[in-house]
């Protein structure tokens, strides 16, 4: 009786904007210049959003806030990759895949400042409101997208998570339900090599993250995450042939979390500068710029006008948040059910 | 009208309800070619074919999150959880997102889920088969619970959980499931939720229960001028119908079979304290499991409230 190899496997990495701003010709999307000016204003607005979300907090304008810095192209250029009609379902340190959805930036402060009128997502989007406990949301994902195929909608749904949510069980339960249902689902798996303050390495002894998927019965492949023409183009791949009828993948974008946990934590006390320092050389705007230079698309004007409009948009989003009325306390009680229940009716004479 | 048992009265609920509206599909373990442990959903997948009757891994939490999204997509799914005892692992996608999707998302999105799970004991089952945990999921705003006692209520209810706009635990009692055939209509009808039924009306005494625990009380009562209300609905309860109901007979004994701590007939008991105690002729009473882990089948009677304690608990009330 022979012992013989019945399966292996390979797990590509995908690469095309380096560090300097060079990009493979042949790997690059098909992205036009305007298009990819479009990536770059949300990545900056993104950023900026996220800076004047951070000086909120500290002046008590916000609650606590989960930054994204560092991670704007993983969650920019895979949110671009996706059309109107796509689901996305997000966690909560993915603002930069709201904005790029398209999510008023005002209704994102409405909700970290503690009002919940901030998740109602807007009729024309399909965003799901973001998802605290960890991991819990990639099933929903997984059912919204096995419901298109049975509609037999082209629509195509994105779950966001990172290393840490990996370790949950509902990310075993729900790749393995999309897998077997071949659903049309994109797992974008932001490693940002840290949950809290447990490093990538107590999550896994894997490898990487991308591997999982095997287990699955699906492909799994991963990017560099500070890279938007990686990202944007594992997505796209992977959104195409999840309308074709081809099932799920689970993109790992090897990333890194640049910020303090969230605001009520302090990384100093289980990371070193030097990995941060070395991370900064990565930064996904940063390469992009020179990219856009080396092509003539940068122009110190467009640049300027770009931080500029940004700027404004973020003051003017912080403006209207900050003017809305307050929640009334009915609220708390009217959303539980479509219709109050005869307790809570008497419980709203509170009121 | 035909005789059926609870086990055929649900299957023509999902079958008709199926037909009705193609947003209704089934899932769970062995729902599909298997037509269910029980056979509650035998016959649907040749009817309604694969993919609105699909049988899933074997991961509650898989069923229940999966449902949630198909839920907000605009799906109606009818989840299954082969045993109450098993739904433990799917507790976190019901507390943490179905219960919450519409108040998290101000109404944006809700969750038109129905989750079928069969519980309680008398089944002779190995251990984790003969819970009766409804009380957890009483105490989760956003959540509704209904419990029904016979065949015909269970088609009503389950037509009326599943148009529900909001998630629904469907608690189908094993012992029930084959013990009773009665007349069901065969035409759609719906039993509204939130309301209570008075299974046989009565003077003397009240005796509120739901489920497997219904029958018993209607057999200790036999012969008596006693009320049983039969509580269909856990979460939102009745409470009109309970308190017209202590107000007129002054007495109220309370059976279910899930443990006496912090159960349902602890919230109604309190419930009727709060807004019924001037009409009270006596202490409410309370006639329910042990605070004990559910035995193997050996000790299960002795567990579950008999005829004889729930005769004896009105004995005591009638004293007053």
């Amino acid at each position: 009786m022979p012992e013989n190899t019945i399966e292996s496997y390979n797990i590509k990495r995908l690469d095309i904007l380096n560090e300097k701003g060079e990009a493979d010709e042949a790997l690059m999307p098909p992205l036009s210049d305007e298009q990819i000016k479009e990536i770059y204003e949300l990545l900056v607005l993104c950023r900026t959003f996220d800076h004047r979300a951070l000086n909120l907090q500290r002046e008590g304008r916000i609650g606590t806030y989960a930054s994204i810095l560092g991670q704007e192209a993983s969650q920019v250029a895979s949110a671009f990759a996706l059309e109107k009609a796509d689901w996305a379902f997000p966690s909560f340190r993915e603002m930069g895949v709201y904005i790029a959805r398209g999510y008023p930036p005002y209704m994102l402060f409405q909700y970290w400042s503690g009002d919940e009128r901030g998740l109602k997502t807007p009729e024309d989007l399909n965003v799901f409101p973001v998802c605290i406990p960890v991991g819990t949301h990639l099933p929903h994902a997984s059912g919204a997208a096995m419901a298109a195929k049975y509609r037999k909608d082209k629509v195509a749904s994105a779950v966001y998570f990172g290393d840490g949510g990996t370790s949950e069980g509902d990310f075993h339960e729900a790749l393995n339900f999309a897998g077997v249902f071949k659903a049309p689902v994109i797992f974008v798996c932001q490693n940002n090599q840290w949950a809290i303050s447990v490093p990538r390495e107590r999550q896994t002894a894997a490898k990487t993250l991308a591997q999982k998927a095997v287990a699955y019965g699906f492909e799994g492949i991963q990017v560099d995450g500070n890279d938007v023409f990686a990202v944007y183009k594992a997505t796209k791949d992977a959104v195409d042939k999840a309308k074709n009828g081809e099932g799920p993948t689970l993109i790992e974008c090897y990333t890194y979390r640049m910020s303090d946990h969230t605001t009520a934590d302090d990384a100093s006390r289980y990371r070193q500068k030097e990995e941060i320092e070395k991370w900064k050389e990565k930064d996904p705007i940063l390469r992009l710029e020179l990219f856009m230079e080396k092509k003539g698309m940068l122009t110190d004007e467009y640049r300027n006008k770009v931080g500029e409009d940004a700027k404004k948009k973020v003051d003017e989003a912080v403006k209207t948040a900050e003017s809305v009325e307050p929640p009334q306390p009915p609220d708390m009680i009217k959303f539980t059910y479509e219709e109050p229940t005869e307790r809570q009716q008497r419980e709203l004479r509170d009121f | 009208m035909p005789r059926m048992n609870m086990v055929q009265a649900i299957n023509l609920a999902l079958k008709q309800e199926m037909a009705r509206d193609d947003s209704v599909i089934v899932m769970g373990e062995d729902v599909g070619r298997d037509g269910g442990v029980f056979r509650v959903t035998e016959g649907l997948l040749e009817k309604f074919g694969p993919e609105r009757v699909m049988d899933t891994p074997l991961s509650e939490s898989g069923i229940v999150g999966t449902a949630i999204g198909m839920a907000a997509y605009g799906l109606k799914p009818v989840a299954e959880i082969q045993f109450m005892g098993f739904i433990y692992p799917a507790l976190d996608q019901i507390f943490s997102h179905a219960s919450r999707l519409r108040s998290r998302s101000r109404g944006r999105y809700n969750c038109p889920l129905v989750v079928r799970t069969p519980y309680g004991a008398g089944i002779r089952a190995p251990e984790i088969h003969s819970e009766s945990t409804e009380a957890l999921f009483c105490h989760m705003p956003g959540i509704k619970v209904v419990v029904p006692s016979t065949p015909s209520t269970a088609k009503g209810l389950l037509i009326s959980a599943i148009r529900d706009p909001d998630p629904v635990v469907f608690l189908e009692s094993t012992r029930v499931y084959r013990q009773i055939k009665e007349d069901v209509d065969e035409e759609e009808y719906a039993v509204p939720l939130g309301k209570a039924r008075i299974a046989r009306a009565g003077k003397e005494v009240t005796l509120v229960a739901w489920g497997s625990m219904l029958h018993r009380c209607l057999k200790a009562t036999e012969g008596m001028d006693a009320e049983v209300i039969d509580l269909m609905t856990l979460s939102p309860f009745d409470e009109e119908t309970l308190y017209k109901s202590a107000k007129k007979t002054g007495r109220v004994v309370i059976v279910h079979e899930a443990p006496k701590t912090c159960g349902v007939g602890g919230e109604i008991s309190a419930s009727l304290a709060e807004d019924a105690m001037l009409y009270l002729k006596a202490p409410i009473m309370r006639v329910t499991g042990y605070d004990a882990v559910i035995p193997l089948p050996k000790l299960e009677d002795y567990y579950m409230p008999t005829v004889g304690r729930i005769k004896k608990a009105v004995g005591e009330v009638m004293k007053y």
